[in-house]
């Protein structure tokens, strides 16, 4: 095992972060803030509460998640889709490291970036709203393995991806509706009986119930299924990517 | 026996769109050894050197480096080679120095910030340590990408067209970078289409077109092998004809205003015919009054092989 060489992509993609502070950290913060206002403060002044929690409290874990999902998306995707635009793959294919080096130079700065990220809109919704964390240890573990896998389907999208129209359809079209409709900003129980079956082949709703049953012990499911569906997910990305170095597809010509 | 540090047997390419980039390709790189690859565009140069470094996966036969499998034992063989690709391909917003040492890192070497000033002095890129590459220029930019594939102490520099781009005067500088490596014992294989390069540098040549390696020569015997030499005479008054029973015979000829006869002749033959020739033109009574001659540049005779082999290939 090459470390030297993860140390090296780490360091190189948390650079990159660094270069684009304003849009990496910055943007976010403001958005989730604006979600607080609209969401927070103007509508749920009429929606006291959500499965007997403050309704302003209720969408934090919903918020930190449509964000760590989105950026553990287009972090991974664009750290490694851009040398492939660029040309600068050479180096990395020409380097003696195996794909596994890759993966976790890149996942793991994708996931670091997008779990600060979270917990800086968690430490920014605590100025609007009161957040109680009933499960400290747990609610890390989600954040953690949520971002690694979404990291790594970021990465699988970055690799597929042949232009950067392809880089956005996944976030924009996909995991940002998912989230919106996987009880982000409401309990599924509030939903007719038909919606709440629908909504249970969404897998964003087991992360979600998760993630807020570490803060507030109310969840849609049980919360061992969330954990066994987050690692399933983690496992399903793990084999892909495992296939894709298996053929070097869309890597090597 | 040579010492072989490259040794490429069987290696064949095709490309998912059906285009064959490399057929059955042997060859064997010396330890030491300058070689240049020349070919025309598309005949398969980049391919070959892909297939060694790791950026192309051949469709068979096999590549060893110093020995190490090149896929089997990737680590080991990749840990020996640096690349220069043909393409500019810089991280923009990196400066020289970050981009210099991230590729160390890559090989997994550990930090040694004095080595890299040392190379970065070399290639006069020293001073433009910290700028941002896209500020620099494209021959800047190109010597970025010799001292990031020099970074990691490489036994072997592959330098897929080095000079494309560059002006004279850097190119020169480039030429005695590559020198001073190769007196440190650094194996290069380049690529170039300044064909004056592969004649100045190299110690060996190899012609590759259509995918096949058609030749590989000593650049010295093949320079023998296949030169030509041209005697040139620039006569005192012009002639309208050939006159009939000159010495020389269809190795003579006359150029369209007349005033200059050239006669070619192998410079390998026991007689090369000129006495024979001077003392012809003398009985005939043409008077010169110059004369020069001339050796076939490596051009002509990489032009002359690879139509010979198109034209072979033809029939």
């Amino acid at each position: 095992m090459n470390w030297r060489a993860v140390k090296a992509i780490y360091r190189f993609e948390m650079a990159r972060t660094g270069r684009t502070l304003f849009q990496s950290i910055l943007a976010p913060v403001i958005s989730t803030s604006l979600y607080f206002v609209v969401f927070g403060a103007a509508i749920g002044s009429r929606i006291t509460e959500m499965d007997g929690v403050d309704y302003g409290s209720f969408i934090v874990p919903g918020l930190i998640m449509l964000t760590l999902l989105m950026q553990s998306v287009m972090n991974a995707s664009f750290g490694i889709y851009f040398p492939k635009f660029t040309g600068t793959i050479y180096e990395l294919l020409s380097a003696p490291i195996s794909f596994i080096e890759i993966v976790i130079g890149y996942v793991g700065a994708a996931a670091t970036k997008s779990i600060i990220l979270g917990l800086i809109i968690l430490a920014t919704s605590w100025l609007f709203v009161p957040v109680r964390i009933a499960h400290p240890v747990w609610m890390i573990s989600f954040l953690v393995l949520t971002a690694v896998t979404f990291s790594l389907l970021g990465f699988i999208i970055g690799i597929w991806a042949d232009g950067f129209e392809k880089l956005q359809i996944v976030p924009l079209l996909i995991i940002t509706p998912l989230t919106f409709l996987g009880g982000a900003f409401y309990s599924v129980s509030v939903l007719p009986p038909f919606w709440q079956v629908v909504t249970f082949f969404n897998p964003i709703v087991y992360l979600i119930s998760g993630f807020r049953w570490s803060f507030y012990e109310v969840a849609d499911v049980n919360v061992a299924i969330s954990l066994g569906m987050t690692l399933a997910f983690l496992g399903a990305c793990i084999a892909m990517i495992w296939w894709i170095f298996r053929t070097g597809y869309r890597l090597k010509n | 026996m040579q010492d072989i540090i490259i040794a490429i047997s069987g290696l064949s390419k095709t490309y998912a769109t059906g285009f064959t980039a490399l057929k059955n390709v042997n060859l064997g790189i010396r330890r030491g050894e300058i070689f240049a690859l020349l070919g025309p565009n598309g005949a398969g140069k980049t391919t070959l050197i892909g297939v060694v470094c790791g950026t192309v996966n051949p469709s068979s036969g096999t590549v060893t480096v110093g020995g190490h499998d090149n896929v089997t034992d990737f680590r080991a063989a990749r840990e020996m080679i640096g690349l220069v690709p043909q393409e500019l391909t810089t991280d923009a917003f990196e400066s020289v120095w970050a981009t210099v040492c991230f590729s160390r890192g890559l090989f997994g070497k550990p930090k040694n910030p004095a080595y890299i000033e040392k190379i970065l002095r070399s290639l006069s890129l020293w001073e433009k340590r910290n700028d941002k590459i896209m500020t620099l220029s494209g021959g800047m930019k190109r010597r970025v990408l010799i001292a990031k594939a020099l970074s990691h102490e490489p036994q072997i520099l592959f330098l897929d067209e080095p000079t494309a781009g560059v002006d004279v005067e850097l190119r020169k500088g480039m030429w005695q970078v590559v020198r001073a490596l190769r007196a440190s014992g650094v194996t290069i294989i380049l690529t170039t289409h300044y064909i004056e390069e592969a004649e100045d540098m190299a110690d060996r040549i190899g012609v590759i077109s259509n995918g096949e390696i058609i030749l590989v020569e000593e650049k010295k015997e093949l320079m023998h092998k296949l030169g030509k030499k041209q005697l040139t005479l620039q006569l005192q008054e012009k002639l309208a004809a050939l006159p009939a029973g000159l010495f020389g015979g269809a190795q003579l000829s006359l150029s369209p205003d007349g005033d200059e006869l050239t006669y070619t002749y192998d410079t390998q033959a026991d007689r090369t015919g000129i006495t024979r020739l001077l003392a012809s033109l003398t009985e005939a009574g043409i008077r010169f009054k110059d004369l020069s001659t001339k050796q076939s540049s490596l051009e002509e005779i990489f032009v002359g092989l690879v139509h010979q082999d198109r034209n072979g290939a033809a029939k």
